[in-house]
């Protein structure tokens, strides 16, 4: 490689790295910016969480000793097992966080794949990178997918719905509430449908937008235009990127659905 | 065998970059991604938006000195938001103090001071050929032009623009009903902004890479200059800031046109109870000041950056305390972030953690303290050279204490419950932030301008405009703490329908306002001097300040990749000025100790023996880069 540097001993390596004319620790500029653009986004999606914790901690848990058994109500925050509890083509059957842990393994499963077209590319297979990168993008579809169906669900709703009580026009009316929007819904508080929408939508939009650029980096390779050029950084760089919205995916699924 | 050839190569493409085709007038002034020709685009925005802020202030100081002026002589310009009693609407001066806060905050002092002098000096002074990415650079320019597209859009509507303060907080940003200041000018607010943080992401995260990847050869961090050192850190200051807002922005949004109550929560609006439960507004207050904190020193930090570099400059000393003064700017950057909540002491916090966020606010004064100390020492018995950037660096210096004694006073929990949302706070932040860093980039215009445009602005003209300009802000500012104290709110459209203002100050918010319209006045001489000396300047010599660092080593109109034939080596620190035994008094950090032995300090000859190794270690010379 064009960067290394011969020194006679260690200590004056050191030295050098940052002695500058050369690329401290071999990092490309490329690949310097995507890290702190992960860094950046980190912050984004901290504040989201925040938002997150600072409105579900402002309403009160369901306790059994003051509400019963549990049911949907706006008066509590609802327990996530309660609401996550379906999978397609098994309606009726209670599976809690069993859809959304598959889910969460497809991908985690891409990042793995993920990985393995890094790896090819450093062993500059192209064969690999392409059959990796088709996987990753398979994966991060299917998790897309399986968010569209896990949203239309939680938007329709339950056969039951919800009951609710409100004062319209000085008199107490009571309607039955079926599914979730930005208003209202029958889970609980509308705040926790405007989270759940916002979090996982932003997550969901930076899973497509990684999608996208899976599938650049996969037609770049599958034309050969890496092999051309002698490395496989890009599959490296949009990787960081890749396992950075799996890493937030597992903090969304910490925080949404299992806490 | 292998060298042989690499070496071949690259003296092939140094010769093929010798021999550009010219580019289209396009590429070379529009869309450039040159980083000379991007800094002069966002200075001369910078420039532009700052006279559109500053005229918004004289309009609305017309206000508060004179309220009973007669304004139709503004109706050509306002039009309708000049009332038939021929003065300022209301709505329209909350808008008016609005868009003055966003546009002077984010647009001049935040894009025109970073944008300009980070996009020009970086590569000029760490030894680069360009910023490593060119391209994303050209994007981070025109996302800013995008968002101040819209943002001058918003002026124009017929709602008007953006009138919740430019620190907008919900429920009345995120209630179009709320007030007409919210309707439309609220949404291309909130869409400029969002732009806004796009161009400062793509900007930040290039200078952050350039600094570390991209310094010449020996250029190691402990040989940058302060310049360097203080756009570096304002960078990271924005990286981890900026997007906290773009979160709280985006819920904004979402509050405002799609139903969610993220920041709504139990509203009646003219007798109507909002179905909006559950959100807080002092959650947006949190997520803003998490920026908003840190936003003041991404606009203070490269004014003092700046400065340092002037002040030794024109001292013909070194700076006094360069580890310190490092030290204290990653000090004030690491506070940054913990001490946004005393900006909102009064929104019912726990009197407990309001005295710990005292208490990180209180640590501030140090470093900040050891900075002012330091310029103060460093022009201690200098060889003072009064060309008037080192008047404005000296001018900052005196805004940036000023100002920041009174934040000790504001940073105080208990009194800040007296003088929070007075006068006394506008004091307090349009000296130490406001005047400090518009100083700070008038000094970096007068001081670079050669670098710039290859001519000399005009001095006698520039020591006009200093005194002007520095007589006139202290009586702008100075009086205003008078007032914060005796209990004025800032924001207020008029002073002269409540009892406790009615008969009082009347005469010094108009001597506040005259001093006022003096000073934007004086800014005209600037303006002039700018671009007089653009066309017709005296030209310039390639270093006219005998200063050291590697940006007046360049020619005097650097070109592509800003040196021809290979980027200078640096051996030494940027503040070698008057050093005993030296035959000048300063010597450039590419002089070599070998050819000084005459100034050499001991430890300093020692270093001579790495001089080979620092020479032959060019391994990040972009133009040997396959691109």
């Amino acid at each position: 490689m064009a960067t290394t540097v011969t020194t006679g001993s260690t200590t004056t390596f050191d030295k050098k790295t940052w002695m500058g004319g050369v690329e401290p620790m071999n990092a490309s500029y490329g690949k310097l910016m995507m890290w702190f653009f992960l860094i950046s986004d980190t912050f984004t999606f901290s504040a989201l969480l925040v938002t997150y914790g600072l409105i579900r901690f402002s309403f009160p848990a369901y306790d059994p000793a003051i509400h019963g058994a549990f049911q949907f109500s706006n008066l509590y925050w609802p327990i996530p097992e309660k609401v996550y509890n379906a999978v397609p083509f098994l309606h009726g059957i209670d599976a809690p966080l069993v859809f959304v842990g598959l889910m969460t393994f497809v991908l985690i499963f891409s990042s793995v794949t993920m990985v393995l077209a890094v790896e090819a590319g450093h062993r500059m297979d192209r064969a690999d990178v392409e059959k990796y990168m088709l996987w990753t993008i398979l994966g991060g579809f299917a998790f897309l997918g399986c968010q569209a169906w896990e949203w239309s669900h939680f938007i329709h709703g339950t056969e039951q719905g919800m009951q609710i009580k409100e004062l319209v026009g000085g008199e107490w009316v009571t309607r039955t509430v079926f599914g979730a929007n930005l208003t209202e819904n029958q889970y609980g508080p509308a705040a926790f449908a405007d989270l759940f929408f916002f979090i996982t939508g932003f997550h969901g939009t930076h899973v497509f937008s990684g999608v996208i650029l899976n599938i650049l980096i996969f037609y770049r390779a599958a034309t050969g235009l890496y092999q051309r050029r002698g490395h496989y950084e890009m599959v490296e760089k949009v990787g960081l990127y890749w396992h950075f919205v799996d890493l937030v995916w597992v903090f969304v699924f910490t925080f949404f659905y299992l806490v | 065998m292998a060298t042989v050839e690499t070496n071949l190569a690259t003296t092939a493409h140094i010769a093929e970059h010798e021999h550009h085709e010219p580019q289209s007038f396009i590429r070379t002034y529009v869309f450039s991604e040159d980083h000379k020709t991007i800094a002069k685009q966002y200075l001369i925005t910078g420039i532009v938006w700052a006279i559109i802020g500053i005229s918004m202030s004289v309009i609305f100081r017309l206000q508060l000195g004179f309220p009973d002026m007669n304004l139709s002589f503004l109706k050509p310009i306002l039009g309708t938001w000049i009332n038939e009693s021929n003065k300022l609407d209301p709505n329209f001066y909350l808008a008016l103090v609005t868009m003055h806060g966003t546009i002077m905050v984010f647009f001049v002092l935040t894009a025109g001071l970073s944008g300009t002098f980070s996009n020009f000096l970086i590569p000029l002074q760490v030894g680069a050929r360009d910023m490593a990415s060119g391209f994303l650079n050209m994007l981070s320019y025109w996302f800013f032009f995008l968002a101040g597209l819209l943002m001058f859009v918003s002026l124009f509507i017929e709602t008007g623009p953006a009138a919740g303060g430019w620190v907008i907080y919900p429920p009345l940003s995120a209630l179009p009903q709320a007030h007409i200041g919210s309707e439309l000018g609220m949404t291309l607010w909130l869409s400029s902004m969002a732009l806004f943080i796009v161009s400062q992401l793509l900007g930040g995260i290039n200078y952050i890479t350039t600094v570390i990847n991209l310094r010449t050869r020996g250029m190691s961090f402990s040989k940058l200059p302060l310049t360097i050192w203080a756009f570096f850190l304002t960078a990271v200051l924005g990286l981890i800031s900026f997007p906290v807002l773009l979160s709280a922005a985006l819920l904004l949004i979402f509050d405002r046109s799609f139903g969610t109550s993220f920041y709504l929560s139990e509203i009646y609006i003219n007798g109507e109870a909002l179905p909006n439960v559950g959100g807080s507004p002092i959650l947006f207050q949190h997520l803003f000041w998490f920026l908003g904190h840190p936003e003041v020193y991404i606009v203070m930090l490269p004014a003092l950056g700046i400065t340092s570099e002037i002040i030794a400059t024109n001292a013909r000393k070194p700076i006094f305390g360069y580890r310190a003064m490092i030290a204290s700017m990653m000090g004030i950057a690491f506070l940054a972030f913990i001490v946004w909540a005393h900006h909102m002491f009064v929104t019912g916090m726990n009197p407990f953690l309001g005295s710990i966020f005292m208490f990180l606010t209180l640590i501030i004064a140090v470093p900040s303290a050891v900075k002012a100390f330091n310029y103060i020492t460093t022009l201690w018995r200098g060889n003072i050279r009064f060309t008037p950037a080192m008047l404005f660096s000296i001018g900052l210096v005196s805004f940036f204490i000023s100002g920041g004694v009174t934040g000790l006073i504001l940073g105080n929990s208990a009194l800040d419950i007296q003088l929070h949302d007075t006068y006394f706070v506008v004091a307090h932040f349009h000296l130490v932030m406001g005047a400090s860093s518009a100083f700070g980039l008038l000094a970096g215009v007068y001081h670079w301008f050669p670098k710039m445009f290859g001519r000399m602005m005009n001095d006698k003209l520039g020591y006009v405009h200093f005194w002007m300009t520095f007589i006139g802000i202290y009586c702008v500012f100075f009086p205003m703490h008078y007032t914060g104290i005796a209990g004025f709110p800032r924001r207020y459209y008029a002073f002269t329908s409540y009892d406790y203002t009615k008969n009082i100050f009347a005469d010094m918010n108009s001597f506040i306002s005259i001093a006022a319209i003096f000073a934007f006045g004086s800014q005209f001489l600037f303006l002039y001097n700018f671009v007089y000396s653009m066309f017709w300047g005296k030209k310039a010599t390639q270093n006219p300040w005998k200063s050291n660092t590697l940006e007046w080593t360049a020619p005097i109109e650097p070109g592509h990749g800003n040196w021809p034939g290979e980027i200078p080596a640096v051996y030494r620190w940027p503040y070698d000025y008057s050093k005993p035994g030296a035959k000048d008094d300063f010597i450039p950090q590419n002089v070599p100790y070998s050819q000084t032995p005459e100034s050499n300090l001991p430890h300093e000859n020692e270093l001579i023996g790495l001089e080979k190794e620092i020479e032959a270690q060019n391994l990040n010379d972009q133009f040997k880069q396959p691109h």
